[in-house]
C-alpha cells in the first residue's frame, strides 16, 4: 500500500456510510490495510471514532462487510494492549462473538482472528474475551470442516489459555482438549503448530491440567509429530512434552516409559539453533525429578547429545540451559557423575564459567552445575585437567574428591603422582585451617613424607629460578 | 631467837618434808595416772578391736550384696548386649533384603533400563520408519505434481509435435533419440479450451503467465507493447443491463417487502385527506411526547388547569420531587400518590414521572 504522509483515516469515514455496499466494504478493507501497516495509523483510526460505527454495522450487514469490519478490528488490536483495550471499549466483543455464530466460514475466521489478537496481549483482555462468552463458540469453530477456521480458532484458544491458570481452566471446561487432541493427526502443518502450542499453554499451568492433557491420549501421537517435516510443529511438540514433564515425577516416568526421551534426543540431534531449547529443558526436567529418571536419560544416550549441543551452540541462553540440564543429570550419584564426566563436559563447563564474555546467567549455571557434578564425581581422568585450571572455589571440590578417592585406591595414587597432580597440589596456597588445607593435608597423608617434601622443594626451586630450567634427571630420580 | 632458828629449822624440815611429800605424791599420782592410762588404753584397744570386727563383718556383708547386684547387672547387660547384637544381625539382614528387593532393586532397575533401551530402540526405529514414509510420500506427491505439470505443458504445446515432413523442436535430427517432451507430445491428446484448468492468479500482474512482450522494439509495423497489454487485459465492463440479474425486479420487490415487514412499527394504514377518522382522538406517541427538558408543570406551577371539572374530587398538593428548588421537600412514593389520584391525573403523572426519569 502506497501511503502519503499525513493521510487521515477520517477521510474514509464518510465512505463507510455510503449507500452502495461495495463502497462500504472496500472502504472498510482499505481502513483495515492502513491500520495493519502502522500503529500510528491504527491510533488515528481509533481516535477518529470509526470503530463504534464499524461495530454497529458488524451486527447488521452482509458477510463481506462483516469480514472487512472484523479485519479492521483485528488490524487495530494487534499493535498494542492499549489499542486492543480501545477496541474492547467500543463494545466490539459482543459483536464479534455474535459473528462467530455466523454461517459463513470466512466471517467466523475473521471474527476469531480479531478475538485472537485482542486476547493475545494480556490477562485482562483475555478475561474480557472469555466473559463475552467466546470460548464455547471457539470450541465449536474448531470442529468446523474448514482448515482456516480451525487454525484460527486453535490459535485463539492458545492465546486465551496462556495467561493464567483460571483462563486455561475455562478453556478446558469448554471441552477443548478432546477436540485439540483429535486434531493432532491432521496433516496440515500450520494447524498442528497451533494445536500443540495450545495444548502446551494449557498444560503448563498446573499438574491437574497437565494430567488432563495426558488423559486425552496425546502421547504416542506427539512422538510421531517429532518427525514432522515442519520445524515449528516439532518445536511445539517438544514444548508440549516439556510442559508435561516438568510437573511431577510420575508424569515424567510416563513419558520415559513411552519412549519420549529417545524421541527428544533424536530431535536434538536433527535440529539446530534456538529450537533445541525446549528439548534440552525437557531432558533437564526429567533428570531433575529422581535418580532413576536421570539414569534413564543417561541410558538413552542423552549425555553425548547434550555434550554436542554444548559444543555446537553459540547462544548463551541455550548454553546455560544445557549446563543446567547436565548438572541435573550428574548430581545424583557417582555413577551419574561418572557418565557426565566421561562425555568430556567438565572442562567446557569450566571454560564457560571462567570466560568473562559469557553472560551472568551462563556463568552462574555453569558454576552450579560444576559444583553439583563435582561433589559426586570420582572419575579421576576427568578430575585431573580440572586440577590444573580451576579457580579456587571449584578447586576445593576437586581436591575434596581427590582426597576421597586417593585414600583407597593405590593405582590411582601412583597415577596421581606420575601425572604431576601431586606437584600441583603442593603448589596450591591455602589458608591454614580452611577446608582446602584440610583436604590438602589428607592428600599429603596418603603419600610418604619424602615425596611431598621433595615436590615442595621442586616448587620452591622453580619459583626462585624462573629463568633457569632444572635439569630433567632431577625430576625423574624418585 | 632460838625458837626462831628452831622454827626456821623446823620450817626447813617441814619444807623438806613437804617437798618429799610432794615428791612422793606426785610420783604416786604419776604412777597411778600411768596405770589408769594403761587400763583405759587397754579398754579402748579392746573396744577398737571389737568395733573393727563388727565393721569388718558388716562391710563384708554389704560388699557382697553389692557385688551380687553388680554381677546380676553385668549379667543382665551382657545378655542385653547379646540380644541387641543378634537383633542387629537380624535387622541388618532384613533391611538389606527389603531395600534390595523393594526400594532400590538393582536388578529390577537394570531390567527396567534394559527394557527402556529396547523400547527406545523400538521408538527410534518406528520414528525413522515414519519419517521415511513421510519423506517418500512427499516425494511421490512431488513427482506426481511434476508429472501432471509436464503433462499440462505438453497439452498446451501440442502444436510443437513433429510431423513427417518437418521435425519438431524437441525432435532435432542431430539427436540420437527424441527428447522426453517429444514422447510426451506424441502420447497426449490436445487440450480443449473448455477443459483447460483454471489458471491460478498469483495476485501479481497478469502478465506473468504469458511470455513477456520484449521491450526491444521489433522491426516492423507493430504496436506499442503497453497498448497491446492494455487491450489484452482490458477488464470486462458489463453494461448495467447485462450486470443486473434476470430476477432483479423480483428480488428488489422481495427486498422491499422484507424491509417493510422489518421496519413497520405502526399497523394503521396511512390514509391521507380522509375525513373518516377526523373525529378520532389523536393519540400522541411516546416518542413525540417527551422533550427531555424540564416540564413547566411541577416547577413553574403546580395547580390544576381545569378546576371546574375537578371540584368534586380531592385536590392534593404535592410535589413529586421534580423541582430542584425545594431540596428539603418531602418526596412521597410516586406509586402511592398515583393510586390516590383519579384516572386522568394518573396519565399526566405517568408522563411527568417518565419525564423526570428521562431528565
Amino acid at each position: 500500500i502506497q501511503l502519503e504522509v499525513g493521510f487521515r483515516p477520517q477521510s474514509l469515514e464518510p465512505l463507510l456510510l455510503d449507500v452502495v455496499p461495495t463502497i462500504q466494504q472496500t472502504a472498510a478493507l482499505a481502513l483495515g490495510r492502513l491500520a495493519s501497516y502502522n500503529d500510528d495509523l491504527a491510533e488515528a483510526v481509533v481516535k477518529g471514532e470509526i470503530l463504534p460505527q464499524l461495530v454497529y454495522s458488524l451486527a447488521e450487514q452482509n458477510r463481506f462487510y462483516k469480514k472487512a469490519a472484523a479485519f479492521v478490528l483485528r488490524a487495530v488490536a494487534k499493535h498494542s494492549p492499549q489499542l486492543a483495550q480501545a477496541v474492547v471499549d467500543c463494545g466490539a466483543l459482543d459483536a464479534l462473538v455474535v459473528s462467530l455464530e455466523d454461517f459463513d466460514p470466512g466471517v467466523k475466521e475473521a471474527a476469531a482472528w480479531a478475538l485472537d489478537y485482542i486476547a493475545c496481549h494480556n490477562g485482562e483482555l483475555s478475561q474480557a474475551v472469555v466473559d463475552a462468552g467466546a470460548v464455547p463458540l471457539l470450541v465449536l469453530c474448531i470442529q468446523e470442516p474448514e482448515l482456516a477456521v480451525k487454525r484460527i480458532a486453535a490459535s485463539a484458544l492458545n492465546d486465551i489459555a496462556k495467561h493464567s491458570p483460571e483462563l486455561a481452566q475455562t478453556v478446558v471446561d469448554a471441552g477443548a482438549i478432546a477436540h485439540l487432541a483429535q486434531m493432532i493427526l491432521n496433516p496440515d502443518a500450520k494447524l498442528k503448530r497451533q494445536v500443540f502450542s495450545a495444548l502446551s499453554q494449557i498444560s503448563k499451568h498446573s499438574v491437574d491440567l497437565a494430567e488432563m492433557v495426558v488423559e486425552a491420549e496425546v502421547f504416542p501421537a506427539v512422538l510421531t509429530s517429532l518427525k514432522d517435516p515442519d520445524e515449528h510443529v516439532r518445536k511445539n511438540a517438544t514444548t508440549l512434552i516439556r510442559e508435561i514433564a516438568k510437573h511431577t515425577p510420575e508424569l515424567s516416568q510416563m513419558i520415559v516409559n513411552a519412549g519420549g526421551v529417545a524421541a527428544v534426543i533424536d530431535y536434538l540431534g536433527d535440529s539446530r539453533g534456538n529450537v533445541r531449547l525446549s528439548g534440552i529443558m525437557m531432558l533437564g526436567y526429567v533428570a531433575a525429578h529422581s535418580e532413576n529418571l536421570a539414569m534413564a536419560v543417561i541410558v538413552s544416550k542423552g549425555v553425548p547429545q547434550l555434550a554436542i549441543c554444548l559444543a555446537e551452540e553459540t547462544e548463551d541462553h541455550i548454553r546455560s540451559a544445557t549446563a543446567w540440564a547436565l548438572g541435573q543429570i550428574g548430581r545424583h550419584s557417582p555413577e551419574h557423575a561418572r557418565a557426565v564426566a566421561m562425555a568430556n563436559v567438565l572442562p567446557r563447563l569450566l571454560a564457560f564459567y571462567m570466560d568473562a564474555q559469557s553472560s551472568d546467567d551462563l556463568q552462574a549455571k555453569a558454576k552450579k552445575a560444576l559444583k553439583s557434578i563435582l561433589q559426586k564425581c570420582t572419575y579421576v581422568p576427568a578430575l585431573e585437567p580440572l586440577l590444573h585450571e580451576a579457580p579456587s572455589n571449584i578447586l576445593k571440590h576437586v581436591i575434596c574428591q581427590f582426597s576421597k578417592v586417593l585414600l583407597h585406591d593405590s593405582k590411582a595414587r601412583r597415577l596421581f603422582v606420575t601425572s604431576g597432580g601431586l606437584k600441583k597440589v603442593q603448589e596450591i596456597k591455602a589458608e591454614p585451617g580452611s577446608l582446602l588445607q584440610e583436604y590438602i593435608n589428607s592428600i599429603n597423608n596418603c603419600f610418604p613424607e619424602e615425596i611431598c617434601s621433595y615436590l615442595c622443594f621442586l616448587f620452591a626451586l622453580e619459583q626462585l629460578s624462573c629463568f633457569q630450567t632444572l635439569p630433567s634427571n632431577q625430576q625423574e630420580c624418585f | 631467837m632460838a625458837r626462831l632458828e628452831w622454827l626456821q629449822r623446823q620450817i626447813e624440815g617441814i619444807k623438806e618434808e613437804h617437798v618429799i611429800e610432794n615428791r612422793e605424791h606426785s610420783a604416786a599420782v604419776r604412777l597411778q595416772s600411768w596405770f589408769r592410762g594403761c587400763q583405759v588404753r587397754a579398754r579402748l584397744r579392746l573396744l577398737h578391736r571389737k568395733a573393727t570386727i563388727i565393721q569388718k563383718v558388716w562391710r563384708g556383708f554389704r560388699a557382697r550384696n553389692q557385688f551380687r547386684q553388680m554381677v546380676k547387672k553385668a549379667y543382665f547387660v551382657m545378655k542385653m548386649n547379646f540380644y541387641n547384637e543378634m537383633a542387629i544381625r537380624i535387622q541388618r539382614r532384613w533391611r538389606g533384603y527389603y531395600v534390595r528387593k523393594y526400594i532400590h532393586n538393582y536388578y529390577a532397575l537394570k531390567r527396567y533400563l534394559e527394557g527402556l533401551t529396547i523400547k527406545n530402540e523400538q521408538v527410534r526405529k518406528d520414528l525413522e520408519e515414519f519419517a521415511e514414509l513421510q519423506r517418500r510420500e512427499m516425494e511421490r506427491l512431488a513427482r506426481e505434481r511434476e508429472g501432471q505439470r509436464k503433462c499440462l505443458q505438453a497439452q498446451r504445446l501440442h502444436f510443437l509435435l513433429s510431423t513427417e515432413q518437418c521435425p519438431g523442436v524437441f525432435n532435432s535430427p542431430y539427436r540420437d533419440f527424441p527428447h522426453e517432451m517429444e514422447l510426451r507430445l506424441r502420447s497426449i491428446k490436445p487440450l480443449l479450451a473448455k477443459n483447460a484448468p483454471l489458471r491460478r492468479d498469483s495476485g501479481g500482474s497478469p502478465a506473468c503467465s504469458l511470455p513477456p512482450v520484449p521491450s526491444k522494439k521489433p522491426q516492423g509495423p507493430f504496436r506499442d507493447p503497453a497498448e497491446v497489454l492494455q487491450q489484452r487485459y482490458r477488464p470486462l465492463e458489463p453494461t448495467l443491463r447485462v450486470a443486473t440479474s434476470i430476477t432483479a425486479l423480483e428480488e428488489a420487490r422481495e427486498e422491499l417487502r422484507r424491509e417493510e415487514w422489518r421496519s413497520r412499527v405502526i399497523d394503521d394504514i396511512f390514509q391521507p385527506f380522509s375525513n373518516a377518522h377526523k373525529n378520532r382522538k389523536y393519540e400522541r406517541t411516546l416518542h413525540g411526547t417527551s422533550s427531555y427538558e424540564q416540564v413547566d408543570y411541577g416547577t413553574k406551577y403546580f395547580r390544576e388547569e381545569n378546576k371546574e371539572k375537578r371540584q368534586g374530587e380531592k385536590l392534593l398538593f404535592f410535589s413529586l420531587g421534580l423541582s430542584q428548588n425545594h431540596p428539603g421537600a418531602r418526596v412521597h412514593s410516586p406509586i402511592h400518590v398515583v393510586q390516590l389520584l383519579g384516572q386522568r391525573e394518573q396519565s399526566t403523572v405517568l408522563t411527568c414521572v417518565t419525564r423526570s426519569r428521562g431528565s
